[in-house]
This record gives structure tokens, sequence and C-alpha cells, in this order.
């Protein structure tokens, strides 16, 4: 937001541009859970487009993105995320995209020492290279302590307009947005994309581990967003909903999954992601019924329904929390 | 003039704005598109989305599960 702001300041057309990974953790990811639907909700990327009186555009990256996630060149950090990939990954889109609709430069809010892998002073220059960018990217917020690009070398961009900004405090960004005048903005502390997450990346190990390989649908990682998740067997795992929201979601995907739904008493809806067997049926309608309303009764009764829609109805004792092992939980 | 239907169901925000713009970016001038979607969010998104590239908003609906965003497409 605040880079942008600098390159309106000195006169220069921008448009926006927003990747969506598939990864990508927006205040309102939550809302499909009801308790989260009287909370604010906005797109921070739309809602900074509409502030600043900008263009955006979301690009749709899901498929070339895999390869960034699944074979780093540089790398994860402290869980599956692949930063300096990622960053490079980016602007070479923003790259392409600037090429096909005449752009002449791009800009990004990083700033010199800020984040431990992307934005280092070794590593700003590989994001400049990899991406193919080279002196077409501006950082107007620490501009000054890097060599000049081609945008302050053609005078497009004044030099003195730009920053020096330093370090991981973010008390000079907090400066210039007030000077601008923005009193509302995004938390400035990353926290942006699930990959930088323990509990997801965590499932997402899981995930491949299930699987054998390491990849990955947009649904699977749409799905690792939504619901407690439980694997009691290593074949197999339950995705439970965690209240009307959630089971309204879920219910979207019931064609493609074996699902589980306690009929004797209020409660979630579940998916099993895997190939159970019979006995298998029986422990993710007990264990379902462990989240729901009966979760005290002595029986319930469960509707388990396949992918082909044949439903067979199990009368149940619901798991008690003590049978439940923590390593279950994702 | 014509009128389309985005089916946005069962994806999470921003995917409704972006099967949105892909959906407009085909489409002329005049030319409606009713999005559905189940994240709540997208009442908000798509909105904002068409006032950042000034297509109007002619009917929003919301009920228990669904929203519906109905567009018209104006010139960029």
């Amino acid at each position: 937001m605040l880079a942008a702001r600098v390159m309106l300041d000195h006169g220069i057309h921008v448009e926006g541009i927003n990747f969506y990974t598939g990864f990508c953790v927006e205040g309102h990811t939550q809302a499909i859970r009801r308790e989260a639907r009287a909370k604010p909700k906005r797109n921070n990327a739309l809602w900074v487009a509409e502030q600043l009186g900008i263009k955006l555009h979301i690009v749709d990256v899901i498929e070339e993105y895999k390869d960034v996630v699944i074979n780093p060149k540089h790398g994860y950090g402290a869980n599956l995320n692949p930063c300096l990939d990622c960053k490079g990954f980016m602007v070479r889109k923003a790259r392409e995209w600037m090429e096909a609709n005449r752009f002449d430069f791009i800009v990004t809010g990083e700033v010199l020492g800020q984040r431990p892998m992307s934005q280092r002073r070794d590593t700003m220059p590989v994001v400049a290279r990899e991406s193919g960018a080279f002196d077409r990217l501006l950082r107007p917020l620490c501009a000054k302590l890097l060599p000049p690009t081609l945008p302050e070398r053609e005078g497009w961009v004044t030099r003195e307009g730009l920053f020096d900004f330093n370090g991981r405090s973010r008390k000079p960004q907090m400066a210039l947005a007030e000077h601008f005048g923005l009193t509302d903005y995004a938390q400035p502390a990353g926290g942006c994309c699930f990959l930088t997450n323990a509990q997801y990346s965590h499932k997402l190990t899981d995930l491949w581990q299930a699987r054998g390989e390491r990849r990955y649908e947009l649904e699977d990682i749409l799905l690792l967003k939504v619901g407690r998740h439980l694997r009691p067997r290593p074949h197999f795992k339950l995705i439970v909903a965690r209240d009307d929201g959630e089971n309204n979601f879920l219910l979207g995907f019931r064609d493609r999954y074996t699902q589980v739904f306690v009929t004797s008493h209020p409660g979630p809806l579940a998916l099993i992601d895997g190939e159970p067997n019979a006995e298998d049926l029986h422990l993710a309608a007990r264990l379902t019924a462990r989240f729901g309303q009966g979760r005290e009764a002595e029986r319930v009764a469960v509707d388990i329904t396949d992918r082909t829609g044949r439903t067979q109805t199990l009368d149940v004792a619901p798991l008690p929390a003590d049978q439940v092992p923590a390593a279950w939980y994702l | 003039m014509t009128h389309h239907v985005v089916d946005a169901r069962y994806l999470l925000c921003p995917l409704p704005v972006i099967r949105t713009q892909q959906a407009v970016a085909k489409l002329a001038p005049g030319d409606t598109v009713e999005v559905c979607a189940t994240d709540p969010g997208a009442l908000h998104d798509i909105p904002t989305w068409c006032r950042i590239h000034g297509h109007e908003v002619l009917a929003t609906r919301q009920d228990e599960t669904e929203v519906r965003i109905t567009v018209r497409i104006n010139r960029a």
C-alpha cells in the first residue's frame, strides 16, 4: 500500500496485482464459520486498491505455484513456507504481466532486512535476477540503500523521493502512513500465507505422507482450512465441521468423499478422506458422534453415505474423550 | 446484451472474484453476470471489485447458505 502510494506521489500510473496461490489468508477466509460472520470482512488487496484509487488485478496462479511449494530451490522457512522462491515466482509473474500489458516497471513494498529469507541484502538481488525483472524492479521503501534502478536512471522517479527503510521495525512505515493520512491498514507483520502456519503445514505434510507423494489439488488445500482434521488410521482421516457454516461448506464436497452425519442428535457433518473399511466406518461414526450434542448419549444413529450416494445407518456409542488420542488431531 | 451465470459455490475468497473477473473479461458492455457463491465474503469483495473497475452491481441477495450478486458490465 505504502509503496504504491509513494509511486502515485511521483505521478506514476499504478495498477495492483494480487496473486492467488490457494494458500493466501484473508481476514474473512474464516467467514464460512458462523461465529465469524459478525466480524468485518474485506479482502485487503481490494480494499487497499479502492483506498488508493487504483485498479487491482487478481491473478490465479494456483497450478503454477504448486512447483514452488513442492520443489523450492531455496528451501523452506520455519514451516512449509518457500519465501524466497515465492518472491521470485511472484515478481516473475508480475514481469510477465508488465510485459503483456505494456507497463514499464514493477514496484514492491519490500524493505531491506525486514524478513529473514526474502528481504536480506544478499537475497533481494536473487529475486530481481531469478524473476527476470532485473533493474525494472523498484523497491521504493528501501531504494536509497540499493543500486539505482531503471526508473531512477530514466528520471521516471526521483531517488530523493524514495526511502531508506531498513530492518524489522515497522515504525518508519507507520510514520510514512501517518504522513499520507493512512490510518487503517492490514497487520504489517506477515501472517498472510497459510504455509507460514505450523498447524497448516503439519496438515499438508500429513496429506503428502498419507498419499505417498508430494502433490495436492486446490480442493485439498481448501479443505485443510476447514474443520477439525483427525487421522485415526494411516489410510483415512476425518474432517469434522465445527459449526453450521462449515457444515454447509463441507456439503459441497459430499459427492467426492464419504460423509458421516449424526441423525439422532444435532451434530456436525464429517467427510472421510481415504479408503475406509467397515471397521473404520464404525470408528468414524463414533468419532463424529463425539463432536455432536449426543456425545453423552449411550447410543446415537449415524448415517454414512458413500461417494455413490448409498447410505447405511449405524447405531454406535460416541467415542469418549479419553479414547481420542491427541496424536489423532492434525 | 446477454446474461451469464458464474457458479462460485464452495470456493473461498478471492476465487469468487477471480471467476467474476474471468467472466467479465469475455463479455461486452451492457452484458450482465450473476455470481452465485457460498463464501459470504463475496458479498463485500465483488461489489468492491466492481467499484474499482467501474462496473455496476444491480442486485445482491443473501440467504442462509448462498449469496447472489448481479453485475452489469460497463466499459472499463
